[in-house]
């Protein structure tokens, strides 16, 4: 049974529903937390860690997709601490593929580029990591670039939590760490696959995109993952 | 024995290396052009999707980014099987046409005009754009004009100036705003204009210039160029046409996915410029050259008519074939007045507005070839692609590498004739540089090369020995 709570987010005393999570509840009321592994309408993960915020009295940092808020919670969510953490964060993740905007179809529509222009990452401090990775064409329709892969597991979930197909998931550990389609298949070869393309419209960068479409090309409906997601909760 | 280097040649887009090799009398032995930097985009390309080579060539270069682009969007239509709309063909000539006066200001006005206007053996401190701000400001003023005429064109079509994103495969992906198309027009008089003016200040100070028209590769060679079906001048589509040097026919109305059977590609041991040659008559005998003067000497006519009156009267004075190197800055003004008359005629059709301007298709097609005559010459863009549309082959042939042989013989001509070992002159060493520049050369295109600006001129001895080293700034 969920109760009605009070906490207070960057000093603002807000009502909350027991269960909600403080992403969830800052977002309702308009305060602005970064996420790129977090979609509206799918499970959260905490993968990004993007959405680290500081709650008094706890000692270390809290992801804020999957930290449930609980009554006389009280949550910074910007500060320098964070700001210096989320830019570590952005780029560790550039450094880690092969992330060039400039030739990338999602350039100009891509949550990671957005971000790091947000948060003025103009250069990365750590040392790339330049991975050969390949890009798999086999699908008819789609295409999946591994260099550009953030590793944010939406795909996977709106495959496997939307569509219900689970297509999508990961092998491997740690850095080599990969996006693969049933068990390691082509995605054109992947038989559960139903080529619905809801990976490709949760995918935050330009990972997963239609076939065909040129550099800056590929503008991604991110709302229809969770449109579907609302219009199921009443089933 | 001694040998010169010149590292490296400034005022020219990307750098390159010199080496001018003296014989134990001080006279000039041996004279090479190096490019001394690889880049591998034939490489590392293999894998992507062919829809992504246009932005990804594209960033060969920053001077003409439109050429690969346009090239290697043709070459994507190849392997879409496509006929692009006839309105995204009038968009991408247009597109090119503008790069072509742009690219060829850039050339003449900012790199070259220093030489031209200043004098060869002007005071090096002086012989830049600062000098002709003194001395000729009137031409700088119509320099930038004319290079921001182009430019802007550019980005009033495609968003950006540089490394647009408009041309894609299948045709151009927004159609012309009607707003584009009446300022362009508004603009092209005073641009054609300062061609105009150009030109008439050009062929009064060409005649102040014999000893480099008579040493700046100065030699018979075949030329190459696009030609339409009736034999004019073309520069966004056509066959390939090669002449000899007198001028005869050697090859004429070769298909674009035919041109391996013309053009071989050697590869020479000190540069990382590839060195095409015309492929029935082997290396090096099948030098040829490309870019303005070979356009001009390729085609029978331009088929505009201040282009074409231009073009007969530059043929009266030089003859049909046209064969220094130093008049590839003549034959870049003509070319300029020719872009600017089929500007006016692509925008005067109507149908030019027309919102079809792209096809979509798939793979239907495992290779495909582009070639466009980009500013300095013809660039051929050929590709393959598995079933899934994945490149597994490409291969780029630059118009600065057609010009390898020549450009190397040129600078052996050129200094054999103002180099003497024991008198290095500034002026020497800056007509070298300036035979370089005629041909308008980008390294970084030729190479597909990244970095650092300009020449160096070694001297070297008989036994290779670095006597001494020379940069020019």
């Amino acid at each position: 049974m969920s109760e009605k709570v009070k906490v207070r987010i960057d000093g603002e005393v807000l009502t909350a529903t027991t269960g909600q999570t403080i992403l969830e509840v800052a977002r309702a009321n308009n305060t602005y937390i970064p996420a790129l592994c977090y979609m509206e309408g799918l499970s959260a993960v905490g993968a990004c860690r993007l959405c680290m915020v500081e709650i008094s009295g706890v000692g270390k940092l809290q992801p804020a997709c999957t930290t449930p808020v609980q009554e006389g919670l009280a949550v910074v969510t910007a500060s320098p601490q964070l700001e210096a953490y989320r830019k570590i964060a952005l780029e560790l993740l550039f450094a880690e593929r092969n992330h060039v905007c400039a030739v990338c179809v999602s350039s100009g529509h891509c949550e990671l580029q957005t971000l790091a222009q947000d948060h003025g990452v103009t250069h990365v401090r750590y040392p790339y990591g330049y991975p050969r990775l390949a890009v798999d064409t086999s699908h008819p329709r789609y295409v999946l670039d591994h260099n550009r892969c953030i590793l944010c597991s939406r795909c996977v979930r709106a495959c496997a939590e939307i569509e219900g197909a689970h297509v999508w998931d990961f092998a491997g550990r740690g850095i080599r760490s990969m996006l693969v389609s049933e068990l390691s298949r082509p995605w054109g070869e992947a038989t559960t696959c139903t080529s619905c393309g809801k990976c490709v419209q949760a995918c935050p960068t330009g990972a997963m995109a239609e076939k065909g479409w040129g550099v800056e090309e590929m503008t991604k409906q991110r709302s229809v993952v969770s449109r579907l997601s609302s219009m199921r909760e009443g089933e | 024995m001694s040998k010169i280097t010149i590292d490296h040649v400034t005022r020219i887009e990307g750098h390159g290396r010199i080496t001018i090799r003296l014989d134990d009398a001080g006279k000039v032995s041996d004279a090479r052009f190096h490019v001394t930097q690889v880049r591998g985009f034939e490489r590392f390309t293999v894998g992507r999707p062919y829809y992504e080579m246009p932005s990804i060539t594209s960033r060969i270069c920053g001077i003409c980014p439109v050429s690969h682009l346009l090239a290697s969007s043709k070459a994507c239509d190849e392997i879409m099987a496509v006929r692009i709309p006839a309105a995204a063909r009038q968009l991408r000539e247009l597109l090119h046409c503008a790069q072509i006066v742009q690219s060829h200001a850039l050339s003449f006005f900012h790199l070259s005009a220093p030489d031209l206007l200043l004098g060869m053996d002007a005071d090096p401190a002086r012989r830049n754009i600062a000098g002709l701000l003194e001395e000729h400001p009137d031409a700088l003023r119509d320099g930038i004009a004319l290079r921001r005429f182009g430019q802007q064109v550019i980005e009033r079509l495609a968003r950006e100036r540089v490394h647009p994103s408009w041309v894609v495969p299948g045709g151009v992906n927004a159609p012309l705003d009607p707003q584009a198309r009446e300022k362009t027009l508004a603009e092209i008089p005073a641009a054609a204009a300062i061609v105009a003016r150009t030109l008439a200040l050009w062929k009064r100070a060409v005649s102040d210039f014999p000893d480099e028209i008579d040493a700046f590769s100065n030699f018979p060679t075949m030329y190459c160029g696009l030609v339409g079906p009736d034999g004019s001048l073309r520069l966004y589509d056509g066959n390939l046409r090669f002449v000899g040097p007198d001028g005869a026919m050697v090859a004429d109305q070769v298909r674009p996915d035919d041109y391996a059977s013309v053009i071989g590609e050697a590869t020479l041991p000190d540069s990382y410029l590839k060195a095409p040659y015309y492929l029935p008559s082997g290396h090096p005998e099948g030098i040829y050259r490309v870019g303005p003067l070979a356009r001009l000497n390729v085609a029978d006519r331009c088929g505009t008519p201040d282009a074409d009156r231009e073009l007969d009267e530059y043929r009266s004075r030089f003859g049909r074939i046209v064969q220094s190197g130093f008049h590839y800055h003549y034959a870049r003004l003509i070319e300029a007045t020719y872009a600017l008359e089929r500007m006016q005629e692509l925008l005067d059709d109507p149908a030019i507005l027309s919102t079809k301007v792209r096809a979509h298709a798939g793979v239907n097609a495992s290779e495909g070839t582009g070639i466009i005559e980009a500013p300095r010459g013809t660039l051929i863009h050929h590709y393959r692609v598995d079933d899934n549309g994945a490149i597994t082959w490409a291969n780029l042939i630059v118009a600065t590498g057609h010009n390898n042989l020549a450009l190397g013989r040129g600078v052996l001509q050129v200094a054999q004739r103002f180099v003497d070992g024991k008198r290095i002159t500034e002026g020497a060493l800056n007509r070298v540089s300036a035979l370089v520049r005629a041909y308008d050369p980008c390294l970084s295109c030729s190479t597909h090369a990244l970095g650092m600006p300009a020449l160096l001129l070694e001297l070297r001895g008989p036994d290779d020995e670095l006597l001494d080293t020379i940069a020019t700034s």
